[in-house]
């Protein structure tokens, strides 16, 4: 069965039970819904609030689905988000440049910083086998200390312990021309790298030799090498790759969504990029698509909250059900099976091939 | 330094058994050949179940312990029936188990704190006492020993110490435990020899549900008082303490009291002189990092079950 057909009936399966699971504590669904896609979608504002919230996302979810393409499971992009919006913020906090040279140096230091937190379990999983699911979390928790104690050693806040400097406006990816246009939307340019990024991943995957070796490798490790294939460069090159894309991840949500870094949390887009991957069946265009459904949920949350009583976590709850869905895609298949079955041997019945006339 | 070793040791011990049963319930899951990478989910169903039933229980009965008992008790039950979403889908749909273990974490995150904040309104349960720590009479008089083993203790810490104990023992000496390990290292000669394979994965997961489950509501009646919607990663820890403990109980018992040492050392490394000339994100940084080169170490001789993570395919012999 087609991925886009599975995926959409995952999200409509957890948009069933996030439903049921407002019913059963005493709250309207069809409101809830109604005021979630509101706050998502009801003005310009709004939308270009969406589309901010999808931003980091979209980096995060191409991140874990570039790696997924090696048959590689990057459960730290949290980490390597982490550890490239700290590198750019350094950046942003200690250079003094005209803004386009700032900026760019900006999005290269966050890239350099998440591709080396790839690397390194990059490295342990081709030479040594180790298993990247864990040294990724290694990896995360490193990346959490790191962070939690440099940042008030070097660029503590003016008020507050836990959190950086703010970045000065010049080191913001924020745009006049682009906020007016949505209404004073925090929407900035980070979006149109992320939209850049979705073009050359789905390129490079779609139509170089180095995404059809990386495929190779994700498919049949065994295979591509007895193909000829570098796999452990592949796999060291895939790690790099989907680590300087969570790094992006993190250049967009601190110097553009945020503009300071806050320690003693990972970075929740980093997770919720597995969702986005899953759900958009490791494709560049379906990771953009399931990442803007992603933000219009996280984004709509607060005025449901506001207007309901409805608690904000239930767009966590109905992500998680979609991706549990997602996961289990056979028993989906299954059902749909069952129920194509039945009305196959319903119209056989119609017309029986044999009938005794008295 | 010994002073110092006494003071710190039961606050180590408390932060270890925790772990210790979460990753031995892991065990048993992987064992069997169903990798659980949904702990953390697990943990948090447990600590907020284990919460909700304190709670209210506590408002009937003000101050009686048994209360925390039937708690940590219900809490297993929920670890096991929650684990059951991810043996249904790993099991009988042929999912990929690290898939479902992380769609696990993310229903465990969202729902709990989404119910949790339908009843409290702030999303947190806070329950009005836990256990308090006791020092065993007669035990804690013995030199050395004594002090470090016997002193501020909690019950949860013997019921768990007696898990490991009687696991250890179920794992190696009987059929079960037989059947079990052959299960997770080639299923298809355990089937041919007569053994239910998905049965015995059920019981596996189902295991590593309800440890995880108590797991995580221990850490609210010892030191924690109070669910937030998070254990902290210490699910993800215990995975790494299962691998780091290469999958033997004994293993598992000396990786979770490596963690539990260095994060207690890290966590009071600044009241303690000789410590405090070291930089603290060293010593956190420190066991993530031992566990990497660790891992690096064993990744010659790794004795994972070799068919954790593959979905059984009885066609496959």
């Amino acid at each position: 069965m087609n991925n886009s057909v599975k995926s959409l009936l995952a999200v409509l399966l957890g948009l069933l039970a996030g439903a049921l699971l407002m019913a059963v504590t005493g709250h309207n669904p069809l409101q809830g819904y109604k005021f979630l896609v509101e706050g998502g979608l009801k003005n310009p504002e709004r939308i270009g609030n969406t589309l901010a919230t999808a931003t980091p996302l979209i980096f995060t979810g191409l991140s874990v689905a570039f790696a997924f393409r090696t048959g590689l499971f990057n459960i730290g992009a949290a980490g390597q988000m982490l550890f490239g919006g700290f590198c750019a913020t350094a950046i942003g906090l200690t250079m003094d440049l005209p803004r386009a040279l700032l900026l760019l140096l900006m999005v290269v230091a966050g890239m350099v910083g998440g591709a080396l937190w790839g690397l390194i379990p990059g490295i342990l999983k081709a030479k040594f086998n180790v298993h990247e699911v864990v040294s990724t979390i290694m990896m995360n928790w490193i990346c959490y200390w790191t962070v939690y104690y440099a940042v008030p050693s070097y660029f503590k806040g003016d008020y507050l312990e836990t959190e950086s400097k703010q970045l000065p406006e010049a080191a913001l990816l924020r745009n006049p021309f682009l906020s007016d246009l949505f209404g004073g939307s925090y929407i900035n340019l980070g979006l149109f790298i992320a939209l850049a990024a979705v073009a050359v991943i789905a390129f490079v995957i779609g139509k170089t030799t180095l995404g059809y070796e990386l495929k190779a490798v994700g498919f049949n490790r065994h295979a591509a090498e007895y193909a000829g294939i570098a796999v452990n460069r592949g796999i060291v090159l895939s790690m790099l790759i989907s680590g300087a894309l969570a790094g992006l991840g993190g250049v967009a949500l601190y110097a553009g969504n945020a503009s300071s870094i806050q320690i003693g949390i990972l970075p929740s887009q980093g997770f919720d990029g597995i969702a986005v991957a899953l759900l958009g069946a490791s494709s560049p265009l379906g990771v953009l698509a399931s990442a803007v459904f992603f933000g219009l949920l996280y984004s709509g949350r607060g005025f449901m909250n506001a207007m309901t009583e409805i608690p904000p976590e239930i767009a966590d709850s109905i992500i998680a059900i979609i991706i549990y869905f997602a996961a289990a895609g056979i028993l989906i298949e299954r059902w749909i099976r069952a129920i194509a079955g039945r009305r196959a041997a319903k119209g056989r019945k119609v017309v029986p091939d044999h009938v005794d006339y008295p | 330094m010994w002073t110092t070793l006494e003071q710190i040791f039961p606050y180590a011990i408390v932060f270890t058994v925790p772990l210790l049963i979460t990753a031995l319930g892991a065990l048993f899951s992987e064992r069997s050949g169903v990798v659980n990478i949904g702990l953390e989910g697990l943990m948090i169903m447990g600590s907020f179940v284990g919460a909700f039933v304190i709670f209210k229980m506590q408002q009937l009965w003000p101050g009686q312990p048994f209360v925390l008992w039937v708690g940590l008790l219900v809490a297993t039950v929920a670890g096991i029936l929650f684990s059951l979403l991810h043996a249904f889908a790993s099991i009988n749909l042929n999912a990929n188990q690290i898939i479902s273990g992380t769609a696990i974490n993310m229903i465990a995150g969202a729902l709990t704190v989404f119910l949790a904040r339908n009843m409290t309104g702030s999303g947190n349960i806070r329950i009005t006492s836990g256990f308090v720590p006791f020092d065993i009479p007669g035990l804690v008089k013995i030199p050395v020993l004594g002090p470090l083993l016997f002193a501020k203790t909690y019950p949860t810490t013997w019921l768990v110490l007696l898990i490991v104990f009687i696991s250890s023992f179920v794992l190696y000496k009987t059929p079960f435990g037989l059947r079990l390990r052959a299960c997770g290292e080639y299923p298809q000669a355990a089937e041919a020899a007569g053994i239910r394979v998905r049965w015995m994965r059920y019981v596996g997961v189902m295991i590593s549900g309800a440890f995880a489950g108590l797991g995580g509501a221990v850490i609210m009646v010892t030191y924690a008082g109070e669910f937030t919607g998070s254990v902290a990663g210490l699910g993800f820890l215990a995975l790494a303490s299962l691998i780091f403990g290469q999958w033997k109980p004994l293993g598992v018992l000396a990786a979770t009291m490596f963690f539990g040492f260095a994060s207690t050392v890290a966590n009071v490394s600044q009241v303690i002189p000789s410590l405090s000339a070291i930089p603290p994100v060293i010593l956190k940084v420190f066991p993530y990092a031992v566990t990497l080169l660790a891992l690096i170490v064993f990744s010659k001789s790794s004795n994972a079950p070799k068919a954790a993570g593959e979905p059984f395919d009885s066609s496959k012999r």
